[in-house]
């Protein structure tokens, strides 16, 4: 079995590991870190979205060997304990979730895109999410949540 | 009574969790010594089982147990909703075994159980399980099925008809109504299946605790108190005081979590028999078999009008495919659901719908996002709109022609319609009027003139819906056949420092509820919503309850708060009368206080519920505590309304549609939080508009699905909407306290028809005169329709 | 979904990488793994050992020479289009590499991969071949230069050998007057190109002296150069009278592929159009 080491959040961990076990189980499961979701087998719905060395990808179609000697964030480690990022800031402010299930990896793939693009257009920010699905908010309000994170929103009175 | 929370857009208290990875849900949830379920399920769409081995998987190293259709296929999971033969018969019911023994029936069908020591040992042990097939031919479309020769899918079921159904103005009448029609508008269409594909998908997690012989199942579901009453009467037989059901964080619904499914019970056998706790989390590949589908109705419909434009008849045949088993409500959907909505915005004068329901090799099919009611929507919408360009006259001014006056329901009657429906209240004109002001209307039409020189054509599309929601008054859906009732509970304890805790019936699973609901408490009872909370999905700690669907959370479920609050407050009346030496008729309360009527006398709540839980000088006639519960059962459906308005633009050279603009007018009378509202439309608009142009099952000949999965079936995407455009009316509802509607599902009705509608519009402008492109409007559909 | 029990190794080079396989006939070479990894979830594809090329810094390199630029195969999708000298050289890639997947996949999934997977309805497979790429090859024989036009030899088929891997791309650099474009149709649920269309031109003095233009999506049987088209347009003013009359002839004598989004007719009927698209967008017009 491959053995493997991982920095996830700031903190190091080294498991031995099936060669099959995908990394968003063994986040899940092994570490207990059960805000990344699988909500697909086919690598589509983006639920299952974490950094991985700084970029976002897709945790249920890597192999957890495959990243062995990386640094991982997820969602619970986006920012620092106690405190939120801007983007979670933005998915409140502006409704941006409903039932939750895919808010972790829209907010992992929305870091991304800003990273990137400090100021993304409304267009840019959908054609960023295309590889992430949610059902419940039209998208509507995840697009302005960005808006938002990205100080392109006047904040919503209360 | 303050008025600090209600009405305003007050942000989400349950956010935080999940916006930092913390909700729970129930694939989330480890137990110790927990065990791995996968279900080996039917490759094909109809096949007797010949043969089932099971010796070489219960062999493998961690296997704990292997359950088949021999052990447990004598359980099945029941209907909950009767519905009759046109000639009083009842309709034809065969079970549907938690495992079959003898044949599968559609793709998916449950043929065995592994429970092992890891997910991957139990799929790998499913996989080295032989059955011996014998394959026999598929039926998937509702219409085909009822042809003499079709493939049977139940014995005990001849022509596969579960039970035909009509319901409106004598045939007859509506014959002659037709035969005297100026006009036909008459539409042959397929409103297409769909998988509902809530993002979390199906998670249940069974437990037995040997010592105090009860059960606890964790189950991703709208409604725990209903999948506990249902898998304890009538599935297996288990003490209902003795299970516990715990419906915990949900990622999302929308009608396809409300069903009792046979995992729950497999599951639960399964951790009884193993004495240990053991998960079954679907992959989306088995939601997609598995979860129950909406709509696949097939409809031949004809609106007769006379040389005024008025509607004078509405005819109409349909097949409604239920699919290989009835789902729990699945019965009453084509029935109550759609049939009673036929009348829509319109005076119609004689409606006749001829329902003929039928079991197919197909996954069941069920209520999804507004169940029943976005079917007659359409069939409506689809109808007028098409009328209105056959004959020549604008959309918007046939619908003013024939829509049901203004009426508020207080000082006027609420509207008998020809389909047993009493609308409470209702303001269509001005839905509309609002509509065409946020489009522009003339100046759409000028622009699309000019577009239809170019290689991209322009459509507006229209939809004028009702929906009947705040499911539901039982006596009417007991004289229905529903086969429970569908009140709410709502449960206020105040605790002696002066929290509140509410336990609700309704469950959230992406609503909202913790905040909307805390919003009503905070104001009734004039205290900080963080002294509110909200409980929910647990019936260890909520008494009863009946769930969340039919848009009925705020309308039933908020309003047995109310109860619940009303009697808080008269009991504090009682008590600040003690001890302000007073009547409890001189006490009022307002903003959080107690007050002598005409003194600076008070007590504060907090005071009342202190004295309440320390009542050492109470006298004999008040009992200690302030904690009441209410059911709240409606005396009447209510009903939204709204007019949807899409634009859209077809490209000429390759049939891609892109929509524009959306604008969605909604009533969805009184509105607690604006924002929660405004998500909700949203949602919907995205579920409606993805089945215009997107979503579709399709089968092949065989009875397999060929779009199960992502890469297949075409989910809406954020590229695939504009910014949407909402505005709001409000007609308060006259019947419930909180005068509020519903909104879960508006959006998803109203918005279909209206998209298919602006596509056949743009195709009228570019001098493509079709009647209908079929749903999904792929692109090569619509540009086959330009070919003609 | 879980694949069927693996191994897995990390390659440390390239010469490890072809023992190992040269080892192990059942193995399946891994990179960006975001079409292996999702088959092996679906069961439909089980080797009995991974050997991860990922990390191996000899395979991930863009470089721009005098004659081409050389991208290593582990390069991925995001690696190529944020790349200054691609950006500027060959259009059609950085039109292409951005319509792959999404963002998340894109970080992920390697050229290499993609073209040893050769995946009909894959994009990279249509601009290789436009852009007259050379797909360089190793093996425990020594490596081979195959040009793009042989390394494609059919549905989910290439040119390579067992134990050969795909080591690098060399595309030549463009001429004065060249430019290219890559148009796509999207399947709405995969994103992979129900008709894909990728172009090169030479445009000298307003008239078309070189044109390549090929598909990918269009025929089960994978990407292909459509000869017609291109010697239709060659020596003819770059207007669009003339792409129109180039196109008409498109996708003609092709197996053409068909699903439930796209009949063969409409399908070939795309080509056309999207092949105009794309001709249009490379003359600038």
């Amino acid at each position: 079995m491959p053995k493997i080491s991982v920095t996830v959040n700031g903190t190091s961990y080294s498991h031995e590991v099936e060669g099959r076990l995908l990394l968003v189980h063994y986040l899940r499961d092994v570490l207990g870190l059960t805000g990344t979701h699988v909500g697909c087998d086919t690598s589509s719905c983006g639920a299952c979205t974490i950094h991985l060395d700084g970029k976002s990808v897709k945790s249920c179609s890597l192999l957890a060997a495959q990243a062995d000697g990386s640094s991982i964030t997820t969602i619970e480690g986006l920012a620092p304990e106690g405190e939120l990022h801007p983007l979670q800031v933005g998915f409140k402010e502006e409704h941006g979730l409903q039932c939750g299930f895919c808010t972790p990896g829209m907010i992992m793939c929305a870091a991304d895109l800003l990273e990137h693009n400090s100021t993304p257009s409304e267009q840019e920010i959908r054609e960023a999410l295309e590889g992430n699905i949610c059902r419940c908010t039209g998208y509507h309000n995840i697009v302005r949540a960005i808006q938002s994170a990205s100080g392109q929103l006047e904040t919503a009175a209360p | 009574m303050s008025n600090k929370f209600i009405g305003k857009s007050i942000k989400r208290v349950e956010d935080k969790r999940f916006i930092t990875g913390h909700g729970r849900y129930t694939d989330d949830i480890v137990l110790p010594g927990m065990t791995y379920a996968y279900i080996l399920r039917s490759p094909y769409a109809h096949a007797n089982i010949k043969s089932i081995d099971t010796s070489e998987a219960a062999a493998m190293k961690g296997v704990v147990t292997i359950m088949t259709g021999e052990e447990v296929g004598h359980y099945g999971v029941p209907c909950g909703w009767q519905v009759n033969f046109k000639n009083g018969d009842i309709m034809k019911e065969p079970p549907h075994p938690l495992l079959v023994k003898d044949k599968v029936r559609h793709v998916g069908d449950a043929v065995a159980l592994v429970v092992a020591e890891s997910r991957e040992i139990a799929q790998d042990a499913a996989e080295a399980i032989i059955v011996d097939y014998e394959v026999l031919p598929a039926v998937t479309d509702a219409s085909k099925a009822v042809e003499a020769g079709a493939p049977q899918v139940h014995d005990s079921v001849p022509n596969n008809i579960c039970f035909d159904w009509e319901i409106g103005n004598p045939k007859a009448e509506v014959d002659e109504a037709m035969a005297s029609a100026a006009h036909i508008t008459s539409l042959d269409f397929v409103n297409q299946r769909l998988s509902p594909n809530a993002m979390e998908p199906r998670s249940y997690i069974g437990h037995y605790d040997n010592v105090y012989d009860r059960y606890t199942l964790y189950t991703s579901t709208q409604n725990p108190h209903l999948i506990r009453l249902l898998m304890c009467a009538f599935v297996l037989g288990l003490p209902e005081h003795k299970v516990r059901v715990v419906g915990p964080d949900v990622g999302g619904g929308f009608g396809s979590k409300i069903y009792h499914y046979t995992e729950e019970a497999l599951v639960t056998l399964a951790a009884k028999k193993t004495g240990r706790p053991v998960k079954w989390t679907e992959t989306r590949s088995e939601a997609f078999l598995t979860d129950a589908h909406g709509r696949d109705h097939v409809t031949f419909a004809e609106m007769g009008f006379d040389t005024e434009g008025k509607i004078v008849g509405l005819r109409i045949k349909t097949f409604a495919n239920l699919g290989a088993y009835l789902s729990t409500f699945s019965t009453a959907v084509p029935t109550y659901l759609h049939g009673t909505l036929l009348q829509g915005l319109y005076t119609t004068p004689k409606i006749h719908l001829d329902m003929t329901c039928v079991f197919t090799n197909t996954t069941a099919v069920d209520a999804y996002r507004g169940a029943g009611r976005p079917e007659a929507t359409f069939l409506l919408e689809r109808l007028i709109d098409l009328a209105a360009l056959e004959m020549g006259i604008d959309p918007t001014e046939l619908r003013l022609k024939n829509f049901i006056a203004p009426f508020d329901g207080v000082t006027q009657p609420g509207y008998q319609t020809n389909v047993a429906l009493q609308y409470d209240s209702g303001n269509y004109h001005g839905v509309l009027a609002r509509g065409l002001e946020m489009l522009g209307y003339e100046d759409f039409r000028k622009e699309q003139a000019e577009a239809a020189k170019t290689n991209k054509l322009l459509g507006v599309g229209f939809s004028t819906y009702i929906e009947a929601c705040g499911i539901a008054p039982s006596a009417v859906v007991g004289s229905l056949g529903a086969r429970a009732g569908l009140f709410e509970v709502g449960q206020v304890r105040v605790q002696p420092t002066g929290s509140v805790s509410v336990f609700t019936g309704a469950h959230s699973h992406g609503q909202g509820h913790e905040t909307t609901f805390a919003q009503i408490v905070a104001d009734r009872l004039g205290i900080p919503m963080e002294n509110v909370e909200i409980h929910h999905g647990d019936t260890e700690s909520v008494a009863f309850g009946m769930g969340t669907y039919g848009s009925r959370s705020l309308a039933v479920g908020g309003s047995a708060i109310v109860k619940s609050l009303d009697k808080i407050i008269e009991k504090g009346a009682k008590i600040a009368a003690h001890k302000l030496e007073c009547s409890p008729d001189d006490i009022e309360f307002a903003d959080g206080k107690f007050t002598v009527k005409g003194t600076d006398k008070s007590l504060t709540f907090g005071d009342i519920a202190l004295t309440a839980y320390v009542p050492h000088v109470y006298p004999a006639n008040l009992e200690p505590g302030l904690d009441f519960s209410s059911f709240y059962d409606p005396t009447n459906f209510t009903y939204p309304f709204g007019c949807h308005i899409a634009v859209v633009e077809v490209d000429k050279e390759t049939g891609a549609t892109k929509v524009k603009r959306f604008i969605a007018v909604d009533d969805v009378g009184n509105v607690i939080n604006p924002m929660i509202v405004d998500g909700q439309i949203h949602g919907g608009l995205a579920q409606g508009i993805g089945q215009a142009l997107l979503e579709g099952i399709e089968f092949d000949s065989t009875g397999q699905i060929i779009n199960a999965s992502y890469m297949d079936y075409a989910m809406p995407r954020a590229d695939d909407f504009p910014m949407f455009e909402l505005d709001r009316q409000v007609t308060p509802c006259p019947h419930n306290p909180l005068g509020v509607k519903g909104a879960g599902e508006a959006g998803c009705i109203g918005s279909t028809p209206a998209v298919v509608n602006a596509v056949v519009d743009a195709l009228w402008s570019g001098g493509h005169k079709v009647k209908d492109v079929r749903m999904p409007m792929t692109p090569e559909r619509v540009w086959t329709a330009m070919q003609s | 979904m879980i694949p069927q029990a693996v191994d897995y190794k990390r390659a440390g080079s390239v010469s490890e990488a072809i023992s190992l396989l040269a080892e192990n006939p059942d193995a399946k070479i891994l990179a960006g793994g975001h079409s292996l990894i999702p088959a092996m979830k679906l069961r439909l594809n089980s080797p009995s050992l991974l050997i991860d090329i990922a990390r191996i810094a000899e395979l991930r390199f863009i470089t721009a020479g005098d004659g081409a630029v050389a991208i290593g195969a582990a390069s991925t999708h995001n690696d190529i289009i944020s790349n200054a000298d691609i950006q500027s050289r060959f259009l059609a890639m950085v039109e292409a590499g951005e319509l792959i997947g999404d963002t998340q996949v894109r970080n992920m999934g390697t050229l290499g991969g993609s073209i040893a997977h050769a995946d009909p309805s894959a994009d990279w497979p249509g601009v290789l071949l436009a852009l007259n790429a050379t797909v360089k090859v190793e093996g425990a024989g020594g490596t081979r230069e195959i040009a793009a036009a042989d390394f494609f030899t059919g549905f989910f088929s290439t040119a390579l050998e067992e134990g050969e891997i795909v080591t690098e791309i060399h595309i030549p650099n463009p001429v004065a007057g060249a430019n290219s474009s890559y148009q796509k149709f999207l399947q709405p649920a995969s994103r992979f190109a129900i008709v894909g269309c990728a172009v090169a031109v030479v445009i000298t003095d307003g008239v078309i002296s070189e044109a390549k233009v090929a598909f990918n999506g269009v025929s089960g049987e994978g990407a292909f150069l459509d000869e017609a088209v291109s010697t239709a347009l060659l020596g003819k003013a770059a207007t669009l009278e003339t792409i129109e009359a180039a196109v008409a002839g498109a996708a003609e004598g092709i197996d053409i592929n068909e699903d439930h989004y796209a009949s063969k007719v409409y399908r070939k009927h795309l080509a056309k159009v999207y092949a105009k698209r794309a001709l249009v967008a490379a003359c600038e017009l």
